[in-house]
């Protein structure tokens, strides 16, 4: 939840000459998909593409005399996120019942964890060209205020032409881990850089498979687009929180932005959000507390049909599952309970793979390179690999095959769509012009003459 | 504060007469009895509860717990967000009494311990293997709705508010219930 403070009043004895700026406050709301075999609570498989309501069991469907079951994968899962978060995970949390109706919703309820979720205060650092000027790479932190599991809901296709909606199970009942963050942020710029990170950081540890939108996923920053070689449904689901106020001043009303599926779009809603407000404020108007819409087309966000006023969700405690237990060492575990019923912190720590932050410290240590490029090594996937592989094979420079892999490979990437698996030149054949330009043999326009030949008809060797 | 109230006989007739009545979720094939895993004599107890902590928390907070009345338009709100019906004053007046048994609990001082949910807190919680087991069942499913299109379920477009009062009272005059 997204807790509205009022920040202190600057000191009285100050005088401001000038109306100070609005300034734009953005908090996000991330709805990330476990990556896991079945749901959260029930041994249905979690799948893309299948025919609709085929893997749905009877708790899913929320049929009489089901019962929750806890999925140990889910739960390690989030304390693995959690650990990689910074964040201090409860020993015990607490699952509840938020009630609303809606029809893919087949209980009336989503179990939640409201009260005590598993994992809380933790940071997510990143890394963005900066607001206003776009050479800089300025790092910043954004506090999470809580981690916790949840259940997804079902999918409804409308048919408008008969005034229906159809509704697939397939997705009711899977695991998600619900990402709050605390409204840190002032632009639609960082708001994406985070939410690329945090898609990293989720791929990485194996935990989600962030893909923002089916088919295609925003990872990377301007221009670059990743084709997943699958049509993955959209595993991570982002809201976020805007509101405008002078600093110093208490927090703007804020709005809901919703339906915004890539870290691009995000920005931009977040960027109009912020402009409509001010542009509300300084005619005079106040802002209305509403769920707004982005419309990728035009780049407006719209106000939501108001369904049924403020909501009430009802919380109460899921009075089917006891609190769910964490241990930090086998040692605290309590004693004669088989392995497989404990999540052991130590365990999950030792599993923790190399996140991307250490990552891009490692390369700027171990080739270094500049933080810009090694951002962009990282964001693409496989791109870092790419690089090393043609670093360990040619004489050139750490910097010239930057140089070479961000220009040449990068540009050519792009203009045809592919990703960094489909390129047509290997690393070694890279390697090979690298290292014929370094012994003399040719010149760089040559070079990079040669490079084109060999995109064009893979296969040929430099020589 | 959670609270399990021993309700009276007239409330558990109320609650059985509720359900196909009030019940207008548009997703078909799902009975109302479902939530519970105890016997249907103490059905929806949790939801009865939770209505009561609901009201009780209310009245609490606006009057003394010496009040007698139930504010209409907080009746309206929990009708609305829980889609029971009190019906009549009748209704409503069980409501009141179960608010005044459930005040008993205030004689007890609760200073500095912690509110329990449920006696089996603290039994083990059981975490399951991450194996496909269910699932592969559609056709059993969809025969349980009464209208479905090509493997999915069948629901209005976006839920259906609740009428207002008095439309629901002429729409139950016609009912059979």
């Amino acid at each position: 939840m997204y807790v509205c403070l009022p920040m202190p009043e600057s000191s009285p004895t100050k005088r401001k000459s000038a109306p100070q700026e609005l300034v734009g406050v953005v908090g996000l709301e991330i709805h990330a998909q476990l990556h896991s075999n079945t749901k959260l609570f029930s041994g249905s498989q979690v799948g893309f593409q299948a025919p609709p309501n085929s893997l749905v069991s009877f708790f899913d469907a929320s049929l009489p005399g089901t019962l929750p079951v806890l999925n140990r994968r889910c739960v390690e899962a989030a304390v693995m996120t959690g650990l990689a978060l910074n964040c201090t995970i409860n020993r015990k949390s607490l699952f509840d019942r938020k009630h609303y109706f809606y029809a893919d919703l087949p209980a009336g309820y989503q179990i939640t964890q409201q009260r005590l979720p598993i994992a809380v205060d933790g940071t997510l650092t990143y890394s963005h060209l900066g607001c206003r000027k776009r050479n800089t790479v300025v790092t910043k932190s954004v506090r999470i205020k809580q981690i916790q599991l949840e259940q997804d809901s079902g999918k409804s296709l409308h048919d408008d032409y008969r005034s229906q909606t159809l509704i697939d199970l397939n997705r009711a009942g899977v695991g998600l881990m619900e990402l709050l963050m605390e409204p840190d942020m002032s632009c639609g710029e960082e708001a994406a850089a985070a939410v690329r990170e945090m898609q990293l950081i989720l791929q990485a540890l194996g935990t989600c498979q962030g893909n923002m939108a089916g088919g295609e996923a925003c990872i990377g920053h301007t221009h670059s687009l990743t084709h997943q070689g699958n049509m993955a449904e959209g595993q991570l689901r982002v809201d976020a929180y805007v509101s405008v106020h002078r600093p110093g001043d208490p927090w703007g009303i804020r709005t809901e932005v919703k339906n915004i599926n890539s870290a691009r779009n995000l920005a931009r809603a977040i960027d109009y959000e912020i402009q409509r407000q001010m542009f509300v404020l300084e005619s005079g108007g106040t802002v209305q507390n509403e769920t707004r819409s982005f419309d990728g087309k035009t780049g407006h966000t719209i106000p939501m049909r108001d369904k049924e006023g403020l909501q009430d969700y009802r919380f109460m405690p899921e009075p089917n599952l006891p609190p769910l237990m964490v241990y930090e060492a086998c040692s605290t575990a309590p004693p004669g309970v088989a392995p497989s019923q404990v999540v052991v912190l130590e365990e999950v720590r030792e599993r923790l793979p190399e996140l991307p932050s250490v990552r891009r410290q490692r390369l700027v240590e171990t080739y270094g390179i500049l933080p810009e490029h090694n951002f962009t090594l990282v964001n693409e996937d496989g791109l870092m690999d790419y690089f090393e592989a043609v670093v360990k094979e040619t004489k050139a420079g750490p910097r010239k095959v930057i140089g070479w892999v961000m220009n040449e490979l990068q540009g050519l990437l792009h203009q045809q769509n592919l990703s960094v698996s489909q390129s047509p030149i290997s690393p070694q054949a890279l390697a090979q012009i690298l290292n014929l330009q370094e012994n003399g043999q040719i010149s760089s326009s040559i070079a990079k003459q040669v490079f084109q030949e060999l995109w064009k008809t893979p296969g040929k060797t430099a020589q | 504060m959670y609270v399990v109230v021993n309700y009276t006989r007239k409330l558990q007739t109320l609650a059985f007469n509720l359900g196909p009545s009030c019940y207008r979720q548009g997703v078909t094939g799902v009975s109302i009895t479902s939530q519970d895993r105890k016997s249907k004599q103490n059905f929806s107890c949790f939801r009865w509860t939770h209505l009561i902590t609901l009201v009780h928390q209310y009245s609490t907070r606006i009057y003394n717990s010496k009040a007698c009345q139930v504010p209409v338009d907080l009746v309206d709100k929990l009708e609305r967000l829980a889609l029971v019906d009190f019906r009549n004053q009748e209704g409503l007046a069980c409501l009141e009494k179960a608010i005044r048994f459930a005040d008993q609990l205030h004689v007890v001082d609760t200073d500095g311990v912690d509110p329990m949910d449920s006696v089996l807190e603290e039994r083990a919680l059981y975490l399951r293997e991450d194996a496909v087991a269910e699932g592969n069942c559609a056709e059993e499913l969809l025969q349980l709705s009464k209208n479905t299109v090509e493997e999915y379920f069948v629901a209005p477009p976006g839920n259906i508010p609740l009428p207002k009062r008095e439309e629901r009272a002429a729409m139950l005059k016609h009912s059979e219930i």
